[in-house]
C-alpha cells in the first residue's frame, strides 16, 4: 500500500515534470505564452473604452483574459491530452504501467497549471499596469480561497473530460474547439456573468470558471459587487461543491471510459 | 509550358481544397457538423453584445454596435485562414506525417498551403454568413441588403481574403521550423491584427504609434472598406479622411507588397527547413 502510494506519487510527479520542461524548452515561449495573449484581452480593454464603459470593467477585461489561460489549458493540455497521447503512442504505455489513471491526471493538472499560470500571471500584471487598473481589495483570504478553489474545480473538470475525450479521434480536436467561445461567452470572460440573467447565470455556474471569475471581480473590484451573480459566500460553497463532484466524476468516467475503449478496441487507435 | 504550369498549380489547389474539405467535415455526421458551424462563431459575436449590451444598458440601436459586429464577423476570416493553413504543417508533418510524401510529390507545396486554405475559407465564408444573418434578424443590426455597394464590397472581400491567404502561408513558413508554438504563434499574430486592426473598435483609440502599425495592415483597410459598403458610413476619424477609392487604393498596394514578402519568407524559410532537415521532423510534442 505505501509502495503503491510512493509509485502513484512519483507518476504524478513525472508526468508533471515533462509539462513544466516543455513549458520552458524554447525560449521563444516568452513571446508565444505571454506577450502575444495580451493582444486579444487589450482588444476588448478597448472596446470598453469605445463604448465609455465605468473604470472597472477594463480590470474585468483584464482579470478575465488572465483566467483564459487557465480554460485554454484544461481544453487543450486535459481534455484533449488523452488523444494526444494515443495519436504519439503514449496512451498504451500508461496503461501498462503499475500507476493509477488518476495520477497521470493529477500530474497533469498540476503541469498544466504551472503552465497557465507563467501565461496568466503576464496578462494579469502587464495588463493591469498597462491600462492603470484600479484593485480594491475586500478580502485577500477570501480572494486566495476562491482562486484555489477555482483551479480545483477547473482541473477536475478537466480531469472529467480527459477521461471522456479518451476514445476520441479526430473529433477530439473540433469538440474542443467547440468548447472554447461558447464558455468565453458562459463564463462571463469579458463581461459580468450577471448580464446573462440569473437563470443562464446559474446553469453557466457549472462550468467553474463562472463562480470565481465573478466571485474575484467582486472581491477585487469597486463597484464589483454591482455586478456579482450571487453573494460571493454561496460562490465559495458552490466551487467547494463542484470540486468534490468533480474529482469523484473524473475517477469514475476514467474507469468507465477505460473499460469502453478496451471491450471496443479504441485505445491505442490512432490516426482516426 | 507556361499554361501546363498554371494547370497543374490550379490542379493541385484543387485537390488540396477537396482533401481540406473532407478533413474538416468528415469527422462528425452533418447535423452534428451544422450545429458545431453555427455555434461558434454566434458564440464568439454574443461576447460582444452582452459587453456592448452591459454598458448601454440594452441598446443595440447605435451605429457602433453594427460597427463592432460587422467588424468581428469578418475576423472570422482572419483567426480561422490563419490557423487553418499554419496548422497543416503541423497536422501532416507530426500527425500523419505525410508532409515528406507531399514534398516529394510533383506539385509545388505553396499551391497545396493555399488549397487547403480555401476549405477553410468555405466554412468560414458559412459561419460568417450565419453570424451575418443572427445580428440582423435577432439584434436588428441595421443593414439595408438593397443598399450594399456589392462590386466594391466583392472586389475588396476577395482582395483581403487573398491578403489573409498569404499571411497564412507565411505563418506555415515559419512553423515549420518551430516545435511547437504555431498555435501560440498563429493566436498571437492573430491578436495582433485583432487589435492593431480596429476590428471591434475605431482605431483613433489606439495609442499613436500603434496606429502607425495599423495604417500599414491591409487589413485595416480591408475592415473599413467592408465596414462602408454596408453601413454606408465611417465611423472612424483617422479613415474617414479616405475616400473607398483611395482606401482600395492603399489596400491593393499594402496587399502586393505583403504577398511579395509572404512569398520571399516562405521560400527562404522552406529552404532552411530542407537545409536542417526540419521538414519531416517528428518531435512529438
Amino acid at each position: 500500500m505505501k509502495t503503491e502510494l510512493k509509485t502513484n506519487l512519483k507518476a504524478i510527479l513525472g508526468r508533471g515534470y515533462v509539462r513544466l520542461v516543455g513549458a520552458h524548452r524554447e525560449p521563444s515561449w516568452v513571446i508565444t505564452e505571454t506577450l502575444l495573449p495580451l493582444l486579444t484581452t487589450a482588444a476588448f480593454v478597448y472596446v470598453y473604452k469605445a463604448l465609455k464603459a465605468p473604470e472597472e470593467f477594463t480590470g474585468f477585461v483584464v482579470l478575465g483574459g488572465a483566467m483564459t489561460a487557465y480554460w485554454m489549458n484544461v481544453l487543450w493540455s486535459m481534455a484533449a491530452q488523452f488523444y494526444w497521447e494515443k495519436e504519439t503512442g503514449n496512451l498504451e504505455i500508461y496503461m501498462v504501467a503499475p500507476i493509477s489513471r488518476m495520477a497521470i491526471l493529477f500530474g497533469m493538472a498540476f503541469g498544466g497549471f504551472y503552465m497557465a499560470s507563467t501565461r496568466a500571471v503576464f496578462v494579469f500584471l502587464i495588463g493591469s499596469l498597462i491600462f492603470k487598473v484600479n484593485f480594491v481589495l475586500i478580502s485577500w483570504e477570501k480572494l486566495i480561497l476562491l482562486f484555489l478553489l477555482t483551479q480545483i474545480s477547473l482541473y477536475g473538470l478537466g480531469m472529467v473530460f480527459s477521461s471522456l475525450f479518451m476514445l476520441f479521434g479526430r473529433e477530439a480536436w473540433h469538440t474542443t474547439n467547440l468548447f472554447q467561445e461558447p464558455v468565453y461567452l458562459l463564463s462571463g470572460f469579458y463581461f459580468p456573468v450577471k448580464s446573462l440573467g440569473l437563470t443562464a447565470g446559474m446553469i453557466a455556474s457549472l462550468i467553474p470558471l463562472t463562480l470565481g471569475l465573478d466571485g474575484m471581480r467582486q472581491l477585487a473590484f469597486k463597484g464589483g459587487s454591482e455586478f456579482g451573480l450571487l453573494d460571493v459566500n454561496l460562490e465559495i460553497g458552490g466551487l467547494v461543491l463542484l470540486s468534490i463532484f468533480f474529482l469523484f466524476a473524473s475517477h469514475y468516467a476514467l474507469k468507465y471510459m477505460e473499460y469502453l475503449g478496451k471491450k471496443e478496441g479504441r485505445l491505442t487507435m490512432r490516426w482516426q | 509550358m507556361f499554361i501546363q504550369r498554371i494547370k497543374e498549380n490550379l490542379k493541385t489547389t484543387q485537390l488540396a481544397g477537396k482533401l481540406g474539405w473532407s478533413m474538416e467535415a468528415n469527422w462528425a455526421d452533418p447535423l452534428l457538423f451544422a450545429i458545431y458551424s453555427i455555434i461558434r462563431p454566434i458564440a464568439s459575436s454574443l461576447i460582444l453584445v452582452f459587453m456592448y449590451l452591459v454598458v448601454t444598458r440594452g441598446k443595440t440601436s447605435f451605429d457602433l454596435f453594427a460597427y463592432i459586429f460587422l467588424g468581428n464577423a469578418f475576423f472570422m476570416y482572419v483567426y480561422n485562414v490563419l490557423f487553418g493553413i499554419s496548422w497543416v504543417i503541423h497536422e501532416d508533418r507530426e500527425h500523419y506525417q505525410m508532409l515528406r510524401y507531399i514534398y516529394i510529390s510533383p506539385i509545388r507545396m505553396y499551391y497545396y498551403l493555399f488549397g487547403r486554405g480555401i476549405a477553410k475559407l468555405i466554412t468560414t465564408t458559412v459561419a460568417v454568413i450565419i453570424t451575418l444573418a443572427f445580428g440582423i434578424i435577432f439584434l436588428k443590426i441595421p443593414i439595408n441588403l438593397l443598399e450594399i455597394n456589392y462590386p466594391l464590397f466583392l472586389i475588396t472581400l476577395f482582395v483581403g481574403l487573398f491578403v489573409i491567404t498569404c499571411l497564412g502561408i507565411l505563418l506555415a513558413g515559419i512553423t515549420m521550423l518551430t516545435a511547437h508554438h504555431s498555435f501560440a504563434l498563429t493566436e498571437g499574430l492573430g491578436g495582433l491584427f485583432y487589435l492593431a486592426c480596429g476590428a471591434i473598435f475605431q482605431i483613433d483609440l489606439l495609442p499613436r504609434w500603434l496606429q502607425y502599425i495599423s495604417k500599414s495592415l491591409p487589413l485595416t483597410y480591408w475592415l473599413e472598406l467592408l465596414r462602408r459598403t454596408i453601413l454606408g458610413k465611417s465611423l472612424s476619424h483617422t479613415l474617414s479622411r479616405y475616400s473607398d477609392l483611395e482606401l482600395l487604393l492603399i489596400m491593393l498596394l499594402t496587399t502586393v507588397l505583403l504577398a511579395l514578402v509572404s512569398n520571399y519568407i516562405y521560400k527562404s524559410i522552406e529552404y532552411i527547413a530542407r537545409k536542417t532537415g526540419k521538414i519531416d521532423q517528428v518531435i512529438t510534442y
